[in-house]
């Protein structure tokens, strides 16, 4: 056992507490740290004073400072709203084909309508406003129901095929599985893919240029080359809401399709409307 | 500071140590949990939230067991940016039949809580089966085996049972009805009246568009609920909540 040297004057005080001569400082704590430690506590007391806190009979203290998050964020949203008020009107009740031409406006259109698009579009159409299969691609200058801004605009504020708006656009495509003979369904499918440039089978596509003629030029033209009153696709392009090879088509016509889009107006303002409008027009296919 | 200096006594007696320290978490315990039992303004009244129908709470069973409130929390705080984006905040009246609540602590994923109405079953049933095939970005795993499992409707009366008994006001009616109305709301030529008058609100679709009643349908009528239910046109917010 190793020699606990004696004690000697200036040697820091000891808790008495000794192992195998190994002894405990009795330190006091230090300052800096005692008094950010009242500090907290008397912080603690005003912080329950000024901010909602002590639970009473029927509801807590409210707090002498009166801080509720649900009125700041109603204030922070109306702040909001009253700053853009001006610039909304203006958008709401300009004429719509004239507002690219402004400037200022056009800028805050686009970039209203960008926020608008990725909150309420970006779910079906994709945040790039790219498409997938069954939802439109908005960045091409293929359009179903057709491309200026006063379309784009009909499109979004009534949407397509829904229960929810009257004004709503709408068509509906047979589903040619109850009409016509699986052999017929096969050789229109040929001429379609035919149509469109694809690697059709001739022997199958003649004869479905008569199927087509009889049955599908009516909405979608005798060329195929679609209508936008009808929201017919264009046929003899290359692009393809539901697919273009053989069993996409086959599916197409067997079953038809029925793409749905909401109405808007009951969801965003006009000027929001007006904007998400704008935003798609310029992205690149705007007529 | 006398009766400071005795922290000597408390601090070489550990019996004595165990049972402040238990009294200390017990007051602080009573303070915080006990008022939410009786202050009248824990969960405010609201109109139109009901208990979930049968499928819903089914699918709301789905979605606890694949975890998906690791990911995607229903909780929308006061915040502009989340009233922006998800809707209305999240009202505490909102969760008070989720036995667990979903709120989650997490957001991988988007907030769910007022996911109803925002997509279409078309796009859930796509999403389900393959997240990137509508949201590229995403990693979300595939759901697709969800819409393979069929549902017959065996427990649904137990589960029922099951929430009436931590507080779920479920009547006698809606318990013994439950398998009936579970496959009403999925069969939109079925007779549904009487589901539609015990749970109202509740949207009547073949929601995956297959034969039979899946996972799927009941997850996605689940999630086509979420958030629809109260009616914003008459509620008025309480600033002091």
């Amino acid at each position: 056992m190793s020699k606990v040297p004696p004690k000697q004057e200036g040697d820091p005080n000891t808790t008495g507490h000794s192992w195998d001569g190994i002894e405990e400082f009795d330190n006091p704590m230090p300052r800096w740290w005692l008094w950010t430690f009242y500090a907290t506590i008397v912080w603690g007391v005003i912080y329950t004073i000024a901010y909602p806190a002590w639970p009473l009979v029927s509801s807590a203290t409210a707090g002498l400072l009166g801080y509720s998050t649900r009125a700041e964020v109603a204030a922070e949203i109306s702040a909001v709203e009253e700053a853009n008020a001006g610039i909304n009107a203006q958008l709401a009740s300009a004429e719509l084909t004239e507002i690219s031409a402004d400037t200022t406006l056009n800028s805050y259109a686009v970039s209203s309508g960008a926020a608008v698009f990725r909150t309420w579009c970006a779910q079906c159409h994709g945040s790039g406003a790219a498409g997938f299969v069954g939802y439109p691609n908005l960045l091409d200058d293929d359009w179903l129901w057709g491309g200026d801004i006063e379309a784009i605009h009909a499109t979004i504020a009534h949407g397509i095929r829904n229960e929810e708006d009257p004004d709503a656009r709408y068509s509906e495509m047979p589903a040619f599985g109850e009409i016509l003979e699986p052999e017929e369904i096969s050789q229109v499918v040929h001429y379609v893919m035919q149509l469109s440039g694809g690697d059709a089978d001739a022997g199958l596509a003649g004869p479905g240029a008569e199927v087509f003629a009889d049955n599908c030029s009516s909405c979608h033209g005798e060329n195929g080359l679609g209508d936008r009153e009808l929201g017919a696709p264009n046929l003899a392009d290359a692009i393809w809401l539901y697919g273009g090879d053989e069993a996409a088509l086959t599916e197409t016509v067997t079953y038809s399709r029925y793409g749905v889009m909401p109405p808007w107006t009951q969801r965003l303002t006009e000027a929001q409307i007006r904007a998400v409008a704008l935003y798609v027009h310029q992205l690149g296919g705007g007529e | 500071m006398s009766i400071l200096s005795k922290h000597k006594l408390i601090e070489t007696n550990a019996t004595l140590l165990l049972i402040l320290s238990f009294l200390v978490v017990t007051i602080g315990g009573i303070v915080q949990i006990v008022p939410l039992f009786y202050l009248e303004n824990t969960i405010e009244k609201v109109e139109g939230m009901r208990p979930y129908s049968p499928l819903e709470l089914t699918g709301r069973d789905i979605y606890v067991r694949e975890g998906c409130y690791v990911c995607h929390s229903q909780m929308i705080r006061p915040m502009r940016d989340e009233v922006e984006r998800y809707g209305h905040y999240s009202l505490a009246a909102e969760s008070m039949y989720d036995h667990p609540h979903q709120w989650g602590s997490k957001r991988t994923g988007p907030d769910l809580a007022r996911v109803g109405g925002r997509y279409s079953d078309d796009w859930h049933i796509d999403h389900l089966r393959d997240p990137q095939s509508v949201v590229p970005e995403s990693i979300m795993p595939k759901y697709g085996f969800l819409e393979r499992t069929l549902l017959d409707a065996e427990h649904v009366q137990d589960l029922l049972e099951t929430h009436a008994f931590v507080g779920v006001p479920y009547t006698d009616e809606m318990i013994q009805s439950a398998a009936a109305d579970f496959r009403a709301q999925a069969d939109p030529d079925s007779d549904y009246d009487d589901m539609l008058e015990r749970y109202p609100g509740a949207q009547v679709r073949n929601f995956d568009g297959q034969p039979g009643i899946s996972e799927a349908d009941a997850l996605i009528a689940y999630l086509q609920m979420l958030g629809t239910l109260v009616d914003f046109s008459t509620f008025t917010p309480d600033a002091s909540r």
